[in-house]
């Protein structure tokens, strides 16, 4: 791992130099896949980098600066550089590190690394996409084609020291596992795909279940055709409703709150979302993928309550953007390795509820079952959503047909609103999640 | 240019020898071909935000990705240390893909045949950062003088010098200066109470920072991010269903590079795994349509000089009045798939392996008049500006949102609006085309191009395009 001294020690070289404050990070990772089609091994790539990055303020202006060379010339370089575009940057009243008191980190095993992703070679690493794959080409005669299937490992560090006199480091590894199978029937071809992710080589799915998942996922969307254009219930896949979490999140993110540029601005204390709609976000859950033990300012992670049924609670703030709304951080900085923090999140999910996504589904006399959108069609400035989707039609509380080339469109404001039901299946597969949501109602357009 | 003259041989001092004998390391297990991509890349941002420059940040990233192909296999390794032992290092990782003697022949280096598609003498990075900073100043001083309804302005500049150098096994030695700049500039407005609009505008290529003095002055862009975010205040929400779609000219050529090129990048090809695939010479879009993809363009944010494998860019015809005529290659798809290079092969970084992507992708200019194009439409949708599209290669299906869209009313442009999202097939879509107007555009230069991960700077283009038949989702009837 880095020298994690290296951090203060460029902290010090900045403020030697004319810096009033200063923060430095360090990044490195290593990072292995194997990709593997049709039975044969097709990629390998093993590699590792590292990274610096220096924030520095002149007063309340401010300049940053990264660098792939952490030599003493390199670290000495980026200093130099941070320094002199910090002198062409504006006075920025609200510019500057956390109060000391508001710096520090979670104490405890976040399990957040874990040795045992090193503990299989590369030929068992390869093995496991092969089996993965084989399970999906096995599983149906209709899965005839196959875009791979990939083994990946990562393990890295990051280092964050600031002026204020915080210093701290913490390790991460992960590996994942997934495969992408091809179906054919008559003129008809789709794609989708299954993974399975963690921090722990022992959480992973196994081979069977990944490859098992992803051609079921395949194979029902064979022979999808549109609907007619019309207004029906639309329930989101836990996937799915995955990216509408994401949405949700960038509403409430201070950055755009601060601009009013979100459709949630002032709306603190009112009713947002339906009764059925809890989100929160904790950076804390040991083993999780939104998990750090400090933020990228060096606040503590923690968890905030953002939606309590309904009631909008809280927005997610880092230093900056909790002065401009004279608040206060919630540990949501987030950055690369350079450059004013933004705001992130911890794990960002909406609590799951009382009925399982079967009953969800029995209880739709008509409807769509969403499992894929694509496309960028949402606007948090007005709340405008409207996806390309993919899924499955339901008839009589069951799945008639699949469906694709259709969009749906709402606003976010009356989605939320319309949350008739959150599923009881939340599970984490990544740092946001959801359990299946019924929206009441939503324009799906067809033919 | 000797290699002792280019960038990497004075500032590192790699000679051919040192290259000749990372390739042979890399070979040392076999392989049928090794390549080494050194990659020196210096970077700044700047950005201006309620008329503060909040942000400002240089970086330099420096690297080299060493590659084996074995048959269909790769194998891939880098280091962002330049030292000797640590590339090696990284060809021994990249070579444990192969097994078995090597089936190449060492012939030496030929220097590719040199063009200059991008004669900046000083790149915009290499300029003083005072005046580029001026650059974000004056757009949000325009901005905000444009109209008072304005009341979020921000500003960005962003520029890249990338210096590379590419040796190949099969004999390739380039080396390449690439300069890349873009401002953008984004607004927010508002009427009294009423609901908040954005307006985007930005353009760049490589180019100098002259570039920015006329025609695409920071004014340009700051007005016209202006009147995209008035336009919609006014706006009524989207249409939805079946209906006629006519494209504006420029950046909706979007719609191609979804609908089109990535479905005819010779990887998913290779694989069988595209909606086109196995359809070269059949009709896939009406016979007014001709689609190109052209890397050769002066100054053009998707232009290159050679691709990321060394290989000189050139204009491929993708497709040829509705007829399939070719797929955009790679080395590793044309060597499996017994073609030639297109000039194709791009990556992010040294981080990345290549594979096949678009440069400039756009439709040629038809015969029809613009306006006549609108007044021979009773009812439909006219979109000036597309936000971002993405496609499922597979299935065909696309979507992208538009920005800026207006009802077609009787043969007229008529109320603006808001949310409109269009969706269709790749190898059907372009079949309903029944007008091409003489207008062709190309864009501003703000493309940026996804896959697999891997972001490359693209420019798209086409004229005027009447569409009789594609599903719009909008939440109005």
């Amino acid at each position: 791992m880095i020298e994690p001294e290296l951090a203060s020690q460029a902290v010090r070289t900045a403020l030697e130099r004319g810096a009033t404050d200063a923060e430095c990070t360090l990044a490195e990772g290593e990072e292995f896949s194997a990709q593997v089609r049709m039975r044969a091994l097709e990629t390998l790539k093993d590699a590792g980098s590292r990274r610096a990055g220096l924030r520095v303020l002149i007063g309340q202006r401010v300049g940053s600066a990264h660098t792939s060379d952490l030599s003493h010339a390199g670290i000495s370089q980026m200093v130099e550089s941070a320094l002199a575009v910090a002198a062409i940057s504006t006075e920025d009243p609200y510019a500057g590190l956390p109060e000391s008191s508001e710096l520090g980190s979670l104490t405890g095993d976040l399990r957040l690394y874990s040795d045992d992703i090193h503990k299989f070679d590369t030929a068992a690493r390869i093995q496991a996409a092969m089996d993965a794959e084989e399970a999906a080409l096995a599983w149906d005669p209709r899965i005839t084609n196959s875009e791979g299937a990939s083994f990946s490992a990562y393990a890295g560090g990051r280092v964050f020291a600031n002026s204020r006199g915080f210093a701290g480091s913490y390790r991460m590894s992960s590996c994942s596992l997934s495969a992408t199978p091809v179906a054919r029937q008559g003129d008809s071809m789709e794609r989708d795909y299954w993974y399975s992710l963690a921090r722990s080589h022992s959480h992973l799915d196994s081979p069977a279940n990944v490859g098992q998942r992803a051609a079921e996922r395949t194979v029902r969307r064979l022979g999808a055709r549109k609907v007619p254009t019309q207004k029906a219930p639309v329930i989101f896949d836990p996937i799915t409703a995955r990216s509408l979490l994401g949405n949700i999140f960038e509403a409430v993110e201070g950055d755009g709150i601060y601009r009013k540029a979100s459709f949630l601005e002032g709306k603190l204390g009112e009713r947002v979302a339906s009764e059925n709609v809890t989100v929160i976000d904790d950076g804390g859950l040991a083993g999780l993928f939104g998990t750090s033990p400090f933020d990228d300012e060096g606040v503590p992670s923690r968890r905030t309550v953002v939606i309590d049924r309904g009631v909008l609670r809280s927005y997610l703030l880092n230093t900056y953007t909790a002065r401009k709304l004279g608040m206060r951080s919630t540990g949501n900085a987030a950055r690369g390795v350079t450059g004013n923090a933004g705001v992130g999140h911890g794990n960002f999910f909406l609590e799951k509820g009382q009925r399982p996504p079967e009953e969800i589904i029995r209880g739709i006399r008509r409807g769509l079952y969403v499992t894929e959108l694509i496309g960028h069609g949402v606007n948090i400035v007005t709340g405008d959503y409207s996806r390309g989707a993919a899924g499955l039609w339901i008839e009589n509380g069951e799945f008639a047909y699949p469906v694709s080339e259709i969009t749906i469109a709402a606003t976010l404001q009356q989605m939320l609103m319309d949350v008739e039901a959150a599923g009881s299946d939340l599970e984490f597969r990544g740092s946001v999640a959801s359990p299946t949501l019924l929206i009441r109602e939503m324009t799906i357009s067809g033919q | 240019m000797p290699l002792s003259d280019s960038f990497f041989g004075q500032k590192f001092g790699i000679t051919e020898h040192d290259l000749e004998s990372y390739l042979s390391e890399a070979l040392g297990a076999g392989g049928d071909y090794a390549d080494l991509y050194f990659e020196y890349l210096a970077t700044s941002q700047l950005s201006i935000d309620e008329s503060i420059v909040k942000s400002a940040v240089q970086g330099v990233s420096l690297g080299v990705g060493v590659r084996v192909i074995w048959g269909e296999r790769t194998g891939y390794a880098y280091s962002d240390d330049l030292s000797p032992e640590k590339i090696r290092k990284a060809a021994r990782v990249a070579a444990c893909i192969a097994s078995g003697p090597s089936k190449v022949d060492k012939t030496g280096f030929v220097e590719a045949r040199r063009r200059d598609l991008y004669p900046v003498v000083t790149a915009p990075n290499e300029t003083s950062l005072a005046d580029r900073v001026e650059l974000v100043k004056r757009a949000d001083l325009a901005a905000r003088a444009a109209d008072r309804r304005v009341f979020q302005v921000q500003a960005s500049y962003a520029d890249s010098l990338c210096h590379v150098l590419i040796a190949t096994s099969d004999g390739v030695l380039s080396t390449d200066r690439q300069p890349l700049a873009r401002l953008g500039v984004a607004v927010l407005a508002r009427e009294g109470a009423g609901v908040s609009q954005r307006g985007y505008s930005g353009g760049g290529g490589r180019v100098g920072l002259e570039f920015f003095e006329t025609e695409h002055t920071p004014e340009h862009f700051a007005r016209e991010a202006v009147r995209q975010a008035i336009v919609q205040l006014d706006a009524v929400p989207a249409p939805a269903g079946e209906m006629t779609v006519v494209l504006g000219p420029g950046w909706p050529g979007v719609l191609l590079h979804e609908a089109v090129g990535h479905g005819l990048e010779a990887d998913f090809n290779r694989k069988k795994v595209s909606a086109f695939s196995g359809r070269i010479g059949q009709l896939v879009a009406s016979p007014l349509c001709t689609v190109v993809d052209d890397g050769t363009i002066r100054n053009r944010r998707g232009s290159l000089n050679v691709d990321d494998e060394g290989a000189p860019t050139q204009e491929n015809v993708l497709i040829d009045k509705g007829v399939l005529r070719g797929y955009l290659y790679d080395k590793l798809s044309s060597r499996l798939l017994h073609s030639k290079t297109t000039g194709s092969g791009r990556r992010e970084s040294y981080q990345h392996i290549p594979m096949p992507r678009m440069t400039n992708t756009f439709m040629l200019a038809g015969d029809s008049d613009p306006e006549e194009i609108i007044r021979s439409t009773p009812r439909g949708l006219y979109c000036a500006n597309f936000g971002g599209g993405q496609v499922d290669i597979t299935s065909g299906n696309f979507v992208f949102s538009a920005s800026e869209s207006y009802l077609i009313e009787d043969g007229h442009i008529t109320r603006p609006v808001r949310g409109a999202m269009l969706t269709g097939n790749g190898p059907e879509a372009l079949k309903y085309v029944s007008m091409v107007g003489h207008d062709l555009k190309l864009d501003e230069g703000i493309g940026i191009c996804g896959k697999e991960g891997q972001s490359v700077p693209v420019g798209v283009g086409i004229p005027t395009v009447k569409i009789d038949r594609m599903t719009v989702g909008g939440t109005g009837g």
